[in-house]
């Protein structure tokens, strides 16, 4: 058995950024464990520009934007290991992984970050006639295909979902000279940034189907085409508006699941809202010493708030190693009329008076509301947006100050309210 | 009169209303940062995009190297600029930052790395 004062699964943007903030506090026995052969996460494969503008003035790419904390690793000399797979975390805190170079190891752990990020949601999830045959893909193996191994999956492509890596997608496969039918999705509304859907669909006259689905896939070896239909208030198909699209290749993009098989096994209470754990404002789990970031807690959008988010991560584990007692008493967040949820769930009440930024995402598209923080029923913090969406986090930044008060409050309240009331 | 339109400058899409009454004095609200501003006016009289792409590499730890424009080029080039990525392969190393392929299509702009390949 070895013995580790923190252990980080995963180096990713979320790993690298908790590693980077624990070392500046003081911590120098740290470990980061990453699957892969790089570090970087899934950034290596987003080539595309729209990172960093706000952690670092400027809009970098994908895998400038990795390069960036990769470098901050190397400065401070932090320890790391690549191709090594993290099999099983226990509740108190033994991390097991596998590497070809080390074998089987076992680590004893003072404090573990969990930071391995989300997967797609696979095929199997969604039940279509047909969905067997060669050419269906999940959006981000076709991003890894393209990108990385330089091998175009398909000419004629339809995507399922109008999440942001199918979107990408679609002006990826778009330039490397393949013709993008359609991008079919199932809701009203669109899992994704507005600013995708301009700059990756209506710059190429993509269409985007709202309320359809694809309701057979055509084609006995490889697909051929698509059926594709309208759905009803319920999402349930409408057989008589169906039409066909032909086409060789479907790129599912149809969501992203936090990666939680291994925080289960540590006894770590998950939320089945976000599909991560259920944390408080130092990003501690219900497990002492376990703490969460990035995507395994809940999926972002912009991967300047996962940077932050980790930091304050990276942080608060080294606190918890020096031995700083957590307050026992806290306070839950409630999200209500139309927020679907609040990262952290919990406050807890110490004196900890740091700025905090409160993650939120709503339940559906409202326009012209405000989405106010309330504290004992008064108002703290009032927000006018124009449109609240799904796929849209919402920052909360809190002072300070503002701290200090929902620190101690008896009730925290999050909601939307119509701004003509 | 008003034109609508989203803010593509940062992931954070902000939704802009433009008056075009006078297309020489163009009003922009709804900007969370003056970026949007600049945006909206490129937008509606010279729109540009900044290009990201990949190249083959020869001899190096990876097989692609990802490229961007060095800065936006005109939207109506955006084909013609992707067409050079495939015509030529490049040789590692190459680090973040090196120029790939100098004044792309007579812009002033270069394709440049932003990925360090050993
Ligand atoms: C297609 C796409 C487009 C995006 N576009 C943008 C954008 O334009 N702008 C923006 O700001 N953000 C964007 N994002 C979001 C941003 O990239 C992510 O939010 C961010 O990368 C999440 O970081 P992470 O470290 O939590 O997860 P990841 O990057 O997924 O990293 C997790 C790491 O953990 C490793 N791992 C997992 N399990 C184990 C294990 N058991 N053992 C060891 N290692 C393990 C994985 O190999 C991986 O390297 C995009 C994301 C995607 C997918
Ligand atoms: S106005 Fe500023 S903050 Fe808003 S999308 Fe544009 S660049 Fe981003």
């Amino acid at each position: 058995m070895e013995f580790k004062n923190l252990v980080i699964i995963g180096g990713g943007p979320a790993g690298l950024a908790a590693a980077k903030s624990a070392y500046d506090s003081g911590e120098r026995d740290i470990l980061i464990l990453e699957r892969e052969s790089e570090l970087g996460g899934i950034l290596n494969q987003c080539i595309h520009n729209g990172f960093g503008l706000h952690t670092f003035k400027e809009e970098l790419t994908g895998p400038e934007y990795a390069q960036r904390y990769i470098d901050e690793i190397n400065d401070r000399k932090i320890e790391y290991k690549l191709n090594t797979t993290v099999i099983d975390v226990s509740r108190d805190k033994i991390v097991t992984y596998v590497s070809s170079n080390d074998g089987l190891v076992e680590i004893n752990a003072k404090a573990i970050i969990f930071a391995c990020g989300c997967r797609e949601r696979p095929r199997g999830a969604i039940n279509i006639a047909g969905m067997r045959g060669a050419g269906v893909y999940s959006a981000g193996t076709a991003q890894k295909l393209v990108n990385i191994d330089g091998y175009m999956p398909g000419k004629e492509v339809v995507i399922l979902g109008s999440g942001d890596i199918g979107l990408i997608m679609a002006r990826r496969m778009t330039f490397e000279g393949a013709k993008v039918k359609a991008v079919i999705e199932l809701m009203p509304f669109s899992a994704g940034l507005n600013r995708n859907i301009v700059q990756c669909l209506n710059d190429f006259d993509i269409p985007l189907h709202f309320s359809h689905t694809i309701v057979e896939v055509v084609g006995k070896d490889r697909v051929e085409s698509v059926l594709v239909a309208k759905v009803d208030e319920k999402l349930n198909p409408i057989m008589e508006t169906a039409f066909s699209i032909p086409c060789d290749t479907i790129l599912l993009s149809v969501g992203l699941l936090p990666e939680n098989e291994l925080a289960k096994n540590a006894s770590v209470e998950l939320s089945n809202i976000t599909g991560g754990a259920i944390v408080d404002d130092s990003m501690m789990t219900n497990v002492d010493g376990v703490f969460q970031c990035g995507n395994v807690l809940h999926v972002h959008d912009l991967v300047d708030f996962v940077s932050a988010e980790s930091e304050v991560a990276g942080q608060c584990a080294v606190n918890y190693i020096n031995g700083k007692a957590r307050s026992a008493e806290k306070i839950e967040i409630l999200t209500t009329n139309g927020v679907r949820y609040c990262v952290p769930e919990i406050i807890l009440k110490d004196n900890e008076f740091k700025p905090l930024a409160l993650k939120v995402r709503v339940a559906n598209v409202f326009k012209k509301v405000k989405l106010q923080v309330l504290l004992d029923d008064n108002i703290l913090i009032s927000k006018n947006r124009a449109v609240v969406a799904p796929g849209e986090m919402e920052n909360i930044a809190l002072t300070s100050e503002q701290v200090q008060k929902l620190k101690t409050a008896n009730k925290i309240e999050i909601k939307l309210v119509s701004e003509v009331l | 009169m008003i034109k609508e339109m989203i803010c593509i400058s940062c992931p954070m899409g902000c939704h802009l209303s433009c008056d075009i009454t006078d297309m020489n004095d163009i009003k922009v609200t709804g900007n969370t940062c003056p970026r949007g501003v600049l945006y909206a006016k490129d937008e509606l009289t010279q729109p540009k995009r900044i290009v990201t792409g990949s190249m083959r590499v020869v001899g190096g730890n990876k097989a692609m190297l990802s490229v961007k424009t060095s800065n936006a080029i005109d939207k109506h080039l955006i084909f013609d600029s992707l067409r050079l990525l495939n015509e030529i392969k490049v040789n590692a190393p190459i680090h973040i930052g090196d120029v790939m392929i100098e004044n792309v299509l007579g812009t002033g702009v270069n394709f440049v790395a932003t990925k360090e390949i050993l």
